[in-house]
Order: C-alpha cells, then sequence, then structure tokens
C-alpha cells in the first residue's frame, strides 16, 4: 500500500469523522459540549483539506484551510465560549425533541444523502469523491438540528456546522471553490455569528431566557 | 428644429413649470395665473408640432434617459403626432380653465398638483411617442401613479382614498397584460423595440394571445367591460380639470395603444379579433348610456356616458379590424376615420362637460342633480357653451358627434360587402344597437342639461351661485369653439387623419371626400350619402328665424310675460320640477333587469317621507366580490403557514430542499 492510498483513505477517515460529529451534535444536550464538538469538526475539516491539497496539489487550498483553521477552530468557538459565559448558559441542559427519533431520522437522512451524491459521485474525478454523500449528509443533519433544537445558541451551532457539511462537499466534490468564493463565505460567517450574538443578547433581554418559543408571541394574528 | 424635437423642448418646459409650482408650493395665485396659462401655451406649440408632423414623414430619436444599456426610443408618426394633436388641444383649453379653477385650501398644495399635473401631460405625450416596450412601460406607469395622485388630490375624505386604490388597482392588473403582451410580441427575441415587433411573424395562436392580452390590459385602462369600475369612482372624485384631462385625455392614450398594437405591431389581423372588439364596445356602450341615463350625481353621469363614447370607439375600431382582415383597405379607413373623429371629438366635448361641472360645483358647492337646476340665469356663459358641449354628445348635427357618428354609421352600411353570410346577419344588429346608444345618448344629454340649467332652482343657495370666472370662461369658449368647428368644416380634419389611416391600413378615404369640395361630406360616393354641415346650419338658422318672425308677425307681435297656468294648482314650489331620478325612471324600467337596484319607498301615511334609491352594477356584485372573498380566503390559507415557530419555518426549508433535492435526482 502507497503512501498516495493511505492519504486517500486517511480522508475517507476524515469524512466519516465528521458524520460521527454530526450525529454526536445531535445527540449531545449540553451547550459547553455542543461547542467542543463543533471545534472538532472544524479540526477535522482543516485536516480533510489539507490532506486534498496534499494530494492535489492546489495550493490556494492550504490557504482554505488556513483560513477555516483561524475562523472555525480559534475563533468561532472563542466568541461562543465568550456568549454562553456571559448569558451564563454553560451548563444549561436543553429540552430537547426525543433524541432517538431524531437519530433515526437522521440515519434516513444519511441513506437519502448517499442516493442523492450517488450519480454526481461516479462524474466526479475528484481524488476525495466518495466523500460527497458524507458532507451532504453533513449538511441535512445539521439541518435537522436547527430544527429540533428549542435554544438560540444550539441553532447558531447548527447553522454553522451546516457551513462545515457545505464547505467540505465543495472541498471533495471539485476541489475547492474559487478563493474569492470562500473568503466571501468566511466572511458572511463571521458576520453572521456576530449578528447572531447581537440577536441572542437582545432575545436574553426581552425574555430572560434564550428560548426562542418566546418568540413565537411575536405573531402577528 | 424638427417637430419631435420641439415637442421634447416642450416637455422639458412642462417638467420646469412643474417644479416652479413645487418651488411656489403654497403660492396660489402664482400657479394658477402664471404657471397653468403657461402650460397651456405649451400645450398649443404641441399641438402646432403635432400638425407639423402630420405633414412630415415619421421621425425617430433616441433620449439617452432611464437604465444604462436601455434608452428611451422615441418615434413620431402619422399615428402619434394624430394623438399629440388631440392631447394639444384638449390640454390647452383644460390649462387654462384651471388657472381660473383652483383656489386656496383644497387638499393637494397647488404647487405640488401643478407638478403632478404637467407630469402627468407630459407622460401622456410620450406614451404616444415611445418606441419601445420600456419606454412605453415606464411612460404608462407614470401616467397611472401622476394621475392616481391628482385622482387623491382631496385624499382626506375616506371615498376620495378607496376611489384613487381602485383607480390604481385595476391601473396595474392592467399594466401586467400590457406588459405580458409585450413580452408576446417580442416573440422571444430579447428586443423590446417596436422596430422589432413589427418585423416578427407571429403564429395565428400567439398573435391571438397578444391581442386579447392587449384588450385587457388597455381596456383597463379605457374602461372596457367589465373592467369599468374605476370609472365612476374616480371622475367625481378628482378636481374637475383632472376629471377633464382623464376623460377626455387619458382614456385616448388606451385608444392610442390598442390601434398601436392591432394594427401597427401585430401581423395580418384575424376576423373574429375584429367581432370581439364589436361585442365588447357594443356591451360597453349599452351599458355606459344605460347607467349614465339613471345617475343623479352629475360627474357620475359624465363617467358613465365616458364609457359610453369609449364603447363606441371600440366599436369603429374592431370594424375597422374586420374590415382589414378581409382586405378592405378602403372601409377599414372609413370606420378608423369615424373612430378618430369620434376621439378628438370626444375629447372637445367630454372636456367641456366635465369643466363645466366643476364650475356648477364651485358656484353652488353641489354635485348632486336633485338640487340643482335653473343655472342658466346666474352662470349663462357656462350654459350656452355647455349647451354646444350636449349638442355634440348627443350626436346633433351641426357639431362634432353629429360627424363621428355619422361616419361610423356609414361604415356599417358597407359590410354587406364582407365575404361571410355570418356577419353579414349580425352587423345591421350591431348598426341598429349602435343607433340605439346614439339615441339613448341624447336622452342622457337631456337630462344633464335640463336638470342642471334649464327650470326653476331646487334650492334656495342657487340664487347666490356666482358666474364663472373669465379664465375658466376662455378655456370653455376654447373647447366649445372646438365641437364647432369639427361639426362644421370636417373636410380639412379628414384629410389630417387621412395621413393616420395611410399608416394603419394602407388606404385613406380623403382623395373621395375632398374630391367634393369642403362644404360636402361624402365619405364614398355622392350618390349614397353626403352631408352638408354648413348648408344644414344655415337651414337650421333660417327656419328658427323665420317661424320667430311668423309668429311675431302673425300673432301678437310682441312678448308677454305672464306667469305659466299651474294646472289649477297654485301651491307650486321649485321641487315639483321633473327631476333627475323621475327622468332617468322610464329607462330604470324598461332596462330594469340590468340594474341592481335597492330602493326605499315612504308610506302614505309618514309624515317626514324620504325616499331613496340606490343604483347598483351587477359586476360589483357578480364578478368583484366573489374575486374579491376568494382573494382573501387564500390569503387565509395562506396565513396558516404562518406559524411564528421558527423551527416550523426551518422544517418548512428542510422539506423543500428535501423535495427538489428528489425530483433533481429522479
Amino acid at each position: 500500500m502507497n503512501a498516495h492510498a493511505l492519504l486517500g483513505q486517511s480522508i475517507n477517515l476524515c469524512a466519516v469523522t465528521l458524520l460521527v460529529l454530526a450525529f454526536a451534535m445531535i445527540a449531545q444536550r449540553r451547550i459547553l459540549t455542543l461547542i467542543h464538538l463543533f471545534t472538532l469538526q472544524g479540526l477535522a475539516l482543516v485536516v480533510a483539506t489539507v490532506l486534498v491539497a496534499h494530494l492535489t496539489g492546489d495550493h490556494h487550498l492550504y490557504f482554505s484551510a488556513a483560513i477555516t483553521l483561524v475562523l472555525k477552530v480559534v475563533l468561532i468557538p472563542i466568541l461562543l465560549h465568550r456568549v454562553i459565559d456571559r448569558l451564563h448558559v454553560r451548563w444549561d441542559v436543553e429540552t430537547l425533541f426525543n433524541i432517538p427519533t431524531t437519530m433515526l431520522i437522521g440515519i434516513v437522512l444519511v441513506v437519502f444523502a448517499f442516493q442523492l451524491a450517488d450519480p454526481i459521485a461516479s462524474l466526479s474525478a475528484s481524488i476525495a469523491r466518495g466523500t460527497l454523500g458524507i458532507a451532504l449528509a453533513c449538511v441535512l443533519l445539521s439541518f435537522l438540528m436547527m430544527i429540533v433544537r428549542a435554544k438560540a445558541v444550539p441553532q447558531v451551532i447548527g447553522f454553522l456546522s451546516m457551513e462545515n457539511g457545505l464547505f467540505f462537499a465543495a472541498t471533495a466534490a471539485t476541489s475547492g471553490m474559487p478563493m474569492i468564493v470562500e473568503l466571501g463565505i468566511a466572511f458572511d460567517v463571521l458576520v453572521g455569528i456576530l449578528i447572531l450574538g447581537v440577536f441572542m443578547f437582545q432575545i436574553r433581554e426581552q425574555f430572560d431566557s434564550l428560548d426562542i418559543r418566546h418568540l413565537e408571541r411575536l405573531k402577528d394574528d | 428644429m424638427l417637430p419631435l424635437d420641439w415637442i421634447l423642448l416642450i416637455l422639458a418646459a412642462w417638467l420646469l413649470i412643474g417644479l416652479a409650482g413645487v418651488a411656489a408650493l403654497r403660492n396660489t395665485s402664482f400657479v394658477a395665473r402664471v404657471l397653468f396659462p403657461l402650460g397651456a401655451a405649451g400645450a398649443l406649440a404641441v399641438a402646432a408640432a403635432a400638425l407639423a408632423a402630420l405633414f412630415a414623414g415619421p421621425q425617430t430619436t433616441i433620449l439617452p434617459i432611464g437604465l444604462p444599456g436601455l434608452p428611451f426610443h422615441l418615434r413620431l408618426d402619422a399615428l402619434a403626432a394624430f394623438f399629440l394633436l388631440v392631447i394639444g388641444v384638449a390640454t390647452a383649453g383644460i390649462s387654462i380653465f384651471a388657472a381660473g379653477y383652483f383656489r386656496q385650501g383644497e387638499g393637494t398644495p397647488p404647487g405640488l398638483m401643478c407638478l403632478e399635473y404637467h407630469v402627468f401631460v407630459a407622460s401622456m405625450c410620450l406614451v404616444v411617442l415611445a418606441d419601445d416596450a420600456y419606454a412605453f412601460m415606464v411612460m404608462w406607469e407614470t401616467m397611472a401613479l401622476s394621475s392616481f395622485f391628482l385622482v387623491t388630490a382631496n385624499h382626506r375624505v375616506e371615498a376620495i382614498r378607496r376611489a384613487g386604490f381602485l383607480y390604481l388597482l385595476v391601473a396595474h392588473i392592467g399594466a401586467i397584460a400590457i406588459l405580458l403582451c409585450f413580452g408576446v410580441l417580442q416573440a422571444n427575441t430579447g428586443d423590446y423595440s417596436f422596430a422589432n415587433m413589427r418585423a416578427q411573424q407571429l403564429s395565428p395562436l400567439w398573435s391571438s394571445a397578444a391581442f386579447l392580452l392587449a384588450i385587457f390590459g388597455f381596456g383597463a385602462k379605457a374602461g372596457i367591460l367589465p373592467l369599468h369600475v374605476w370609472l365612476p369612482e374616480a371622475h367625481p372624485a378628482a378636481p374637475s380639470p383632472v376629471s377633464a384631462l382623464m376623460s377626455g385625455v387619458m382614456l385616448k392614450t388606451a385608444i392610442y395603444a390598442l390601434m398601436r398594437v392591432a394594427f401597427d405591431l401585430l401581423p395580418l389581423p384575424l376576423w373574429w379579433w375584429g367581432v370581439v372588439l364589436l361585442g365588447l364596445g357594443l356591451a360597453t356602450a349599452l351599458f355606459g348610456v344605460v347607467f349614465s341615463a339613471v345617475q343623479t350625481d352629475m360627474k357620475r353621469l359624465l363617467a358613465y356616458s365616458s364609457i359610453e363614447n369609449i364603447g363606441l370607439l371600440f366599436v369603429g375600431i374592431g370594424l375597422g379590424l374586420l374590415f382589414k382582415a378581409h382586405d378592405m383597405g378602403a372601409l377599414s379607413a372609413l370606420a378608423l376615420t369615424a373612430a378618430l373623429y369620434h376621439v378628438i371629438s370626444h375629447a372637445f366635448f367630454k372636456s367641456l362637460l366635465f369643466l363645466a361641472t366643476g364650475s356648477v360645483l364651485h358656484a353652488t358647492g353641489e354635485r348632486s342633480l336633485g338640487k340643482l337646476g335653473g343655472l342658466i340665469r346666474r352662470m349663462p356663459w357656462v350654459a350656452w357653451l355647455s349647451l354646444i358641449g350636449v349638442l355634440a354628445s348627443a350626436g346633433l348635427p351641426p357639431f362634432s358627434g353629429f360627424v363621428a357618428e355619422w361616419l361610423l354609421l356609414q361604415s356599417f352600411l358597407f359590410t354587406t360587402g364582407l365575404p361571410s353570410s355570418f356577419l353579414n346577419m349580425l352587423i345591421p344588429l350591431v348598426a341598429a344597437a349602435v343607433a340605439l346608444v346614439a339615441a339613448l345618448a341624447g336622452y342622457v344629454m337631456v337630462k344633464f342639461y335640463g336638470v342642471i340649467f334649464l327650470g326653476q332652482p331646487r334650492e334656495p343657495k342657487l340664487g347666490e351661485a356666482h358666474p364663472a370666472s373669465p379664465l375658466e370662461r376662455l378655456g370653455l369658449l376654447w373647447l366649445a369653439a372646438g365641437c364647432v368647428l369639427l361639426g362644421l368644416v370636417p373636410v380639412p380634419l379628414i384629410e389630417l387623419i387621412d395621413r393616420v389611416t395611410r399608416v394603419l391600413t394602407q388606404d385613406g378615404i380623403a382623395a373621395t371626400v375632398s374630391a367634393h369640395g369642403w362644404l360636402l361630406l361624402s365619405p364614398t360616393s355622392l350618390e349614397r350619402a353626403s352631408y352638408s354641415p354648413l348648408v344644414f346650419l344655415l337651414a337650421v338658422l333660417a327656419v328658427v328665424y323665420l317661424t320667430m318672425l311668423v309668429v311675431h308677425r302673425f300673432y301678437h307681435g310682441q312678448l308677454r310675460t305672464a306667469p305659466p297656468w299651474d294646472c289649477g294648482y297654485p301651491a307650486q314650489t321649485a321641487r315639483m320640477q321633473d327631476s333627475a331620478e323621475g327622468f332617468g325612471q322610464p329607462i330604470r324600467q324598461i332596462f330594469g333587469p340590468v340594474f341592481r337596484l335597492e330602493r326605499q319607498l315612504p308610506t302614505p301615511f309618514d309624515p317626514r317621507p324620504v325616499y331613496r334609491v340606490k343604483v347598483e352594477d351587477h359586476f360589483w356584485h357578480w364578478l368583484y366580490r366573489p374575486l374579491a372573498s376568494l382573494t382573501d380566503r387564500l390569503a387565509r390559507a395562506f396565513a396558516v403557514l404562518q406559524q411564528g415557530r421558527i423551527a416550523i419555518y426551518l422544517l418548512f426549508s428542510f422539506v423543500t430542499l428535501i423535495l427538489t433535492l428528489l425530483v433533481a435526482r429522479w
């Protein structure tokens, strides 16, 4: 087994890690652990990107990996930690939609994602083409997490993790997006998290809780 | 300088006049006495330039305004020039009248009115000049919006706001249809210039689609059945010069656009297009005239009368299309000449009548016919000048309305030459119905004039009615002069219209008409029909004079003033005269099923009897109410989706995503 094939297998390993982490996030109740899981997912993404960059020789993917590292492994987790410290929701155990049911739906979603990715992956000439299905599954699982969570912080994390999935899909299927697009997305995510942070403080101010069920009262009858 | 440049210069000047009005926002005397007469001078100049353009060939230019890469293409051909002439001459009279009309403290400040008014007029000119769909739509919408603000000048009154909303709604629904029509006409080439649309050879299916969309879109603006509902609401709501401008001029832009699309942009017409227009026009004309006969508000009466006239115009255009589809160019030109003659004649007399109602309204503060009467003694100028308008509107010789209706009936007489027996059977019926409409229009005008100006004042306050100001009289005089002149010497105008019909149908009737000189009008041949207005006028005058002479000579020979015979019933008051309701009652009986009546009759023992009658339109209850409630119900059904829960909203996106992916995958 040569080094090339080993690296390819390592990419698959990273992909699987991403998927497992996505499931772990769905199952996790505590917000602090959720942030740790998100950081780990970012790290796996960075490793996968570096591996793809090394295999394909696309130098701009190194930059992408660097940006991801700074943003998703360092900056955003720090921001999230500060938010939950300030809001004192560090140890919040949130009420959750029945976890086993959610996991089952998640499994169906993974199967669906693989079905979906099959024709695209066979067309793609990229090295990591087998991973497209996993990437799509990550996106869908994160979306699912946004739906079933009742509080604002986990929803934000779900949103960010969806972006992780998308980024991985881009790397896996097309060996990365143009640099300008990646920079744009990175910037969007950063701005998005700042705005969501402001919103979370505002929700807290208004309702003394981060439970978004309070927002239902805003509906116009 | 070419006529088109002059016209563009005047349009710019109008904008400046409007901006000057905004600068002097509340200075009523400056706006009214200086700016509006200037605007009227501009309108005259537009008319003169349009006249010059009728003799010159088509001109085009490109205005570098609008979006980048999408400049306004303008083209001044004979059709556009004719309608500019109509806009110019009618606006000149209306602006002069408006100079004497606007007073202090009526809703919108006068300076703003001045801006909206001149933007409105300028946008109508540009609608007519536009040579690509983009410029046309922008100007069409500018026209709708500026007239909306003019209609809602008195926006503190709720009924006026409602009328304005209805107007805007119908205008926008129509605009959607027009946009789609242009979309079909450009035949997927992506080039929206009219030159490109002319070059396209659409299949019958698509050209019919474009034609029907055009009828819907332009019919909404013109007030064709069943899209007429905004007209009787918006006209009474607007200040009188604005009503005059909308009814006399703006409705004509829709007629222009319909002619442009049907005769110029579309390929050779199909025969049934003409039948559709004939049917719609006839229904509209009958509907309008019957409803105007039962109105008790003088401006609503005129608004319904406008609906009737638009119907007649549609009939003329439909007949023109029918002849053109059967390749009978000369007859098509005759029908179109009748329609175009009616366009300019209606612009004169309907503006005149709306302005006269404005003078009456200012003098008495009263719009309801039931409270007017006997004004000929207090306001002789307005009364005598509106008599001319009324006679023209009733289609009586020797005024302009007669020439138009006579030409229209003449063109009906030739339909026996059509190759289809079905049409040959159908069209005499249509001609009979048109004659009925003309007769009923006369009835309506007798009611309008008799109740307002003749008889005794029905209210004591009418004794204090003040006559119209000199500028108002000047405006009325100009429009009345138009009615008389068009009635007496029709031949020169027909020679002008000939240039338009040559564009539309490649044929005209000027050659046959001018062969007999200016005094005699004979559209086909002397043996078939001829009309000599001057001789007619002389005969009428001579008969009247001789009768008077004979009466004076052989009867008393002097005037005797005495109380009229009171039927042996001495306690008479002015309220015992025939009223508007009473006069319209036979029509209400005969055409009973057409109306939706709500009547409240007092019992004979009621000490304070009140009689109330409300005449409504079936279309409200059969078409508009169901549509409105359907929209409401649909909206409520969709409101169920609005749960207020983020999770639900996310779920919607999630399900949509999954479904989209499924569809994309399999």
